[in-house]
């Protein structure tokens, strides 16, 4: 992702937004959108969260596990990646009250963008762990480590740097699939959008508003993914 | 009960003609998605920074945004200029943009890796840009990245279930009907989660299929057009 | 006779149906130090990875100070190791690679502090001591805080043999430890390990190209040719007096590349 055109973007957005907004007494949606917003932040930081833990679990099951737990990876990764966002959260919302699981619609939303961007995640787990050069497995074995000890402290914080990308563009898509969450009744951002939609018909202001308060968000985790990975790649220049 | 079989099949039809839907918005929206982000992509590209940083800016703007709310933003914002929208072509067009946004991505790379000799060649041999552009340039451009737009089209498929907030009666609404109809979402909303993990299969099937197709024929040019 | 230490007894290494090992037989005393050598393919750096559990074996037991490596005792017979046995055995070996291999996210203290923490179980404090005193020992006191990048190819391959060397193994394996380094850092390592061999009671194998190095330092030179030990005595009787005719053209080989 670019950061510059995004920033000269956000700015003329952010300026238009204001602009238009002032015309139409923005006092009026500013404090609901807010409200919405935040909720939207929770979801998008615990989606991400459960994201990078499931990622981690399924990818190491996937690759060392024993032969039903590495099968049961794989049926993760491949049915949250086969199926939308939207029918997992569906079927988490209708479905699992059905065999008397129930529960609150935050933690529903929660999970199913965890587990579906953890999917994803699986996957770019997985490829930095091979991008890591066999001869640190090799000299692990020769240090006498359990495979476990190679993996934590030798093989993930390799593999970590190259991950740290791949991350912020899946942290950034489970933020824009958290817009879903207002179809399951949870008040977010995109639910104050419509709501505020209906009760004020300030449909371009509003929607335009809202896009740019995303935007801002996502430049946010961009920003911050950058940062990560600078500090991260400082003194892991690999020396092999 | 878990699970209804004659439930399953006294729904299936209505699924089944839903899913038509599904197919028809995912390829109308591709078939939009590959032309506008051919144009972004050529538009990025320009040499006048006043053309390629405000399409690159805008390109970014959409890719960091939810596409629920661009599908509103079409579906709602439309009408208050006076242009009426169907709520399927409302979506088709949000869903074209969105993944247009991200296609051009590909293009662009695409482009990109076509050596600067092949312009030049051109060039010297006298070519307008246009000509250049069509039967030089996008022609070696495209295969390479066919695999890749491809993975954009199942994304986009799986997207489809988004048009159900603008009561597009595509696959994920007609199971939220039927569930809500009979009060039981069981065998609706699971019999929609297969059909995308089904085709999502599929579709990555044939795309690894294509590609190695693809990988054969880039790597010895001299066997066929 | 005393137990060797190493015990290659009827093992075979086969890579489909290419067999890289047949039938090797070889025992190294306490405190023997064996160069091995040989032309590429000829299965020398499989010996050392075989050795060091990077390879499996297809038939045969390795025994490591008398007791299997590769297998364990069963009710009076041998069955394949599990990892708890391999991993108590394996304790006896260290490794230094012809790339290194140092973990480049570590300083060279933390190298060489990570398995004797995490592994032996040694106090931080006493770990960092050792791993200190072992950086002084290949001459890198001073560079103890750098990072692999920050270091030479030899530098880097003197903190791996202080890695492999606080593990305080019985037997050191050295594979082509200076194939990947530019000609004038070759010395300082070959220094490091002249010395370990003066100054610690070690069992060496050094798989190596330098043939100049292998006859000061070995007490016994094996060549290695498609799979076997073609011919292996005391390092002036193989350079100076070779009896097989493939010995000879190797050696002639090699010697006339400088």
């Amino acid at each position: 992702m670019q950061l510059r055109p995004l920033a000269i973007c956000a700015i003329v957005f952010f300026t238009a937004g204001l602009a238009v907004a002032s015309f139409a007494n923005f006092r009026e949606f500013i404090p609901g959108l807010l409200q919405g917003a935040w909720i939207t932040v929770q979801i998008t930081v615990g989606g991400c969260i459960l994201a990078v833990v499931a990622a981690l679990l399924a990818a190491v099951a996937k690759m060392y596990g024993p032969l039903p737990l590495r099968w049961l990876a794989v049926a993760y990764i491949e049915v949250f990646r086969g199926t939308s966002a939207l029918v997992q959260l569906f079927w988490l919302f209708f479905v699992l009250p059905h065999f008397g699981i129930n529960l609150e619609p935050m933690s529903v939303a929660i999970a199913a963008l965890g587990l579906n961007v953890g999917a994803y995640g699986a996957e770019v787990v997985r490829g930095a762990i091979s991008a890591v050069p066999r001869g640190q497995w090799e000299a692990s074995v020769a240090l006498n480590m359990p495979r476990i000890l190679a993996l934590r402290r030798i093989i993930l914080p390799q593999a970590f740097v190259a991950m740290i990308p791949p991350w912020g563009n899946l942290f950034i898509e489970l933020l824009k699939a958290t817009a879903l969450v207002s179809l399951i009744t949870i008040s977010d951002l995109a639910f104050k959008a419509q709501q505020m939609n209906q009760t004020t018909f300030r449909t371009v202001e509003i929607f335009s508003i809202v896009l740019v308060m995303y935007l801002a968000i996502s430049i946010v985790i961009t920003v911050g993914m950058r940062t990560l990975e600078t500090v991260a790649a400082r003194g892991m220049a690999r020396g092999r | 009960m878990f699970w209804d079989w004659n439930y399953v099949w006294e729904i299936m039809p209505s699924l089944l003609r839903a899913s038509l839907v599904t197919i028809e918005a995912t390829f109308l929206g591709f078939l939009l998605a590959l032309v506008l982000g051919l144009v972004m992509a050529i538009l990025r590209m320009s040499r006048s920074q006043w053309i390629s940083v405000p399409t690159a800016g805008l390109v970014e703007f959409i890719r960091s945004t939810p596409v629920l709310i661009q599908i509103f933003f079409i579906f709602f914002v439309f009408p208050e200029f006076g242009i009426v929208l169907p709520a399927m072509t409302a979506g088709v067009i949000a869903l074209g943009l969105h993944y247009g946004a991200y296609c051009s991505e590909v293009y662009r790379a695409g482009l990109e890796n076509v050596p600067r000799g092949q312009w030049e060649a051109s060039t010297a041999l006298n070519l307008s840009p246009y000509i250049t552009f069509r039967d030089i340039i996008i022609p070696q451009a495209i295969p390479p990245v066919v695999p890749a737009l491809g993975n954009y089209l199942v994304a986009l498929f799986k997207e489809t279930p988004l048009l159900s907030a603008i009561a597009v009666l595509e696959l994920m609404q007609t199971a939220k009907i039927l569930g809500s109809e009979n009060f039981r979402y069981v065998e609706p909303i699971t019999l929609v989660g297969v059909f995308f993990l089904v085709m999502s299969l599929v579709a990555a099937a044939l795309i690894r299929q294509v590609e190695r197709t693809l990988n054969q024929s880039l790597r010895n040019p001299g066997g066929g057009q | 006779m005393t137990t060797p230490m190493v015990k290659f007894d009827n093992v075979t290494k086969r890579y489909g149906s290419l067999t890289v090992l047949d039938s090797l037989n070889l025992e190294i005393a306490p405190n023997e130090k064996v160069a091995i050598i040989g032309p590429s393919g000829s299965g020398k750096t499989t010996v050392l990875r075989m050795l060091m559990t990077l390879e499996r074996i297809n038939d045969g037991v390795i025994y490591v100070d008398g007791e299997p490596l590769t297998h364990m005792e069963r009710n009076g017979g041998l069955v394949p190791a599990d990892e708890r046995h391999l991993r108590r055995v394996r304790g006896n070996i260290g490794m230094v690679f012809q790339h290194f291999n140092l973990f480049p996210h570590m300083s060279a203290l933390k190298n060489c502090m990570e398995a004797p923490i995490h592994v032996l179980g040694l106090p931080r404090r006493e770990a960092e001591e050792r791993a200190a005193e072992l950086l002084d020992m290949v001459g890198l006191g001073d560079k103890k805080n750098h990072y692999p990048s920050q270091l030479s190819g030899g530098q880097q391959q003197r903190v791996a043999i202080a890695r492999a060397l606080a593990m305080r193994p019985k037997v050191m394996l050295f594979d082509e430890v200076t194939s990947a380094l530019d000609p004038e850092l070759v010395g300082e390592v070959l220094q490091v390990i002249r010395r370990l061999a003066k100054e610690h009671s070690l069992t060496m194998l050094m798989v190596t190209h330098q043939m100049g190095f292998a006859k000061e330092f070995a007490d016994r030179v094996c060549f290695f040719h498609s799979g076997k030990i073609a011919e292996q005595g005391a390092p002036e009787a193989i350079f100076n007096n070779p009896q097989e005719e493939r010995t000879r053209q190797f050696l002639s080989a090699v010697l006339e590349a400088g």
